[in-house]
């Protein structure tokens, strides 16, 4: 009887921790658009074409063992990566095979200024992010 | 059945006893391991003193040369627990065992540098620079059970 009243919860449950999912993710990118809109007027929209740029660009500036994102993301995000400084294996960053990525704004943030002073020795910018987000959300 | 449950804590408690001299109580908090574990394995904290973990919470900005920095809350829940189960207070099997090697009042911060990892560790450079391993500290990539604190 609990096991199945714990089933029901579960599938009933399932949907809904989908739904929020997005819509945390979709919280993520609308707080980076205000923040980009803020450093120029003329910001439209993310572009998936500038994230992916960002991803494979190699940058000069930062640790030269992680020159690119895909050092430790490796070229395909959506397979899994290893930690270029520390060997330690590293989830798919796709949105579409890992679809929890991007949905907790503390980690995002924290993950965004290690990630971004280690390859480009600087932070990212708000359209920076935003445009890496909404690259990964649709691999 | 509340027997039953009774016995299997009874047996898991027991467990580690059985485990021979290599097993490390495994870390369970969820703050340390979502937060260590991000970049590293989170090392279970019987390998250090507590002293030494004090230490290594204190100077997150300059963490091996890694800017590790993180919120004040979260570093008072991660230092809380390292401190709570360092090797000086665990004191037994493998813990102990690294203990012996440091000094008093000493506050050792590279596990990889105990005498007690040293000796069981002696490779040829090939094995040190393959590309599945890239670090001392990638436990993981030979210890398949380094995780739950089984180095065989
Ligand atoms: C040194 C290796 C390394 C490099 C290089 C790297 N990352 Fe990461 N990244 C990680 C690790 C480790 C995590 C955290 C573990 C995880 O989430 O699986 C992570 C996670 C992230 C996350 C959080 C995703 C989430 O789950 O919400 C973001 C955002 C991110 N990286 C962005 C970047 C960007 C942008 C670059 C390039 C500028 C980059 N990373 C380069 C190692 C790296």
């Amino acid at each position: 009887m609990i096991r199945r009243l714990m089933l029901v919860a579960a599938v009933a449950a399932l949907p809904f921790v989908a739904l929020a999912g997005d819509a945390r993710r979709d919280a993520i990118l609308a707080d980076y658009a205000a923040k980009a809109r803020a450093a120029d007027k003329g910001f439209a929209a993310f572009s998936a074409q500038r994230g992916e740029t960002l991803f494979r660009t190699k940058w000069t500036g930062g640790d030269s063992r992680t020159t690119s994102c895909t050092a430790c993301h490796t070229a395909n995000p959506r397979q899994p990566g290893q930690n270029a400084k520390t060997g330690r294996a590293i989830d798919p960053v796709a949105v579409s095979v890992n679809p929890k990525r991007f949905t907790d704004p503390a980690t995002v943030e924290k993950q965004f200024t290690r990630d971004c002073r280690s390859v480009l020795g600087r932070d990212c910018t708000p359209l920076e992010k935003g445009d890496y987000i909404t690259f990964m959300a649709g691999q | 059945m509340r027997l039953l449950v009774t016995l299997a804590g009874v047996l898991l408690a027991a467990s580690p006893a059985f485990a021979g001299d290599d097993w490390m109580p495994p870390v369970r908090d969820a703050t340390v391991l979502k937060e260590c574990g991000a970049c590293h394995m989170a090392f279970q904290p019987g390998f250090l003193p507590a002293r030494s973990w004090t230490r290594m919470m204190g100077s997150l900005a300059d963490h091996f040369g890694e800017d590790a920095s993180l919120p004040d809350d979260k570093i008072e829940i991660i230092r809380a627990y390292l401190t709570a189960n360092g090797g000086d207070v665990v004191n037994r099997g493998r813990a102990a065992k690294y203990m012996q090697w440091v000094a008093p009042g000493g506050t050792p911060q590279r596990i990889t540098e105990n005498p007690d990892f040293l000796r069981k560790h002696r490779f040829p450079e090939s094995v040190w620079t393959d590309p599945k391993v890239v670090t001392r500290s990638n436990c993981a990539a030979c210890h398949s059970g380094a995780e739950r604190g089984y180095y065989e």
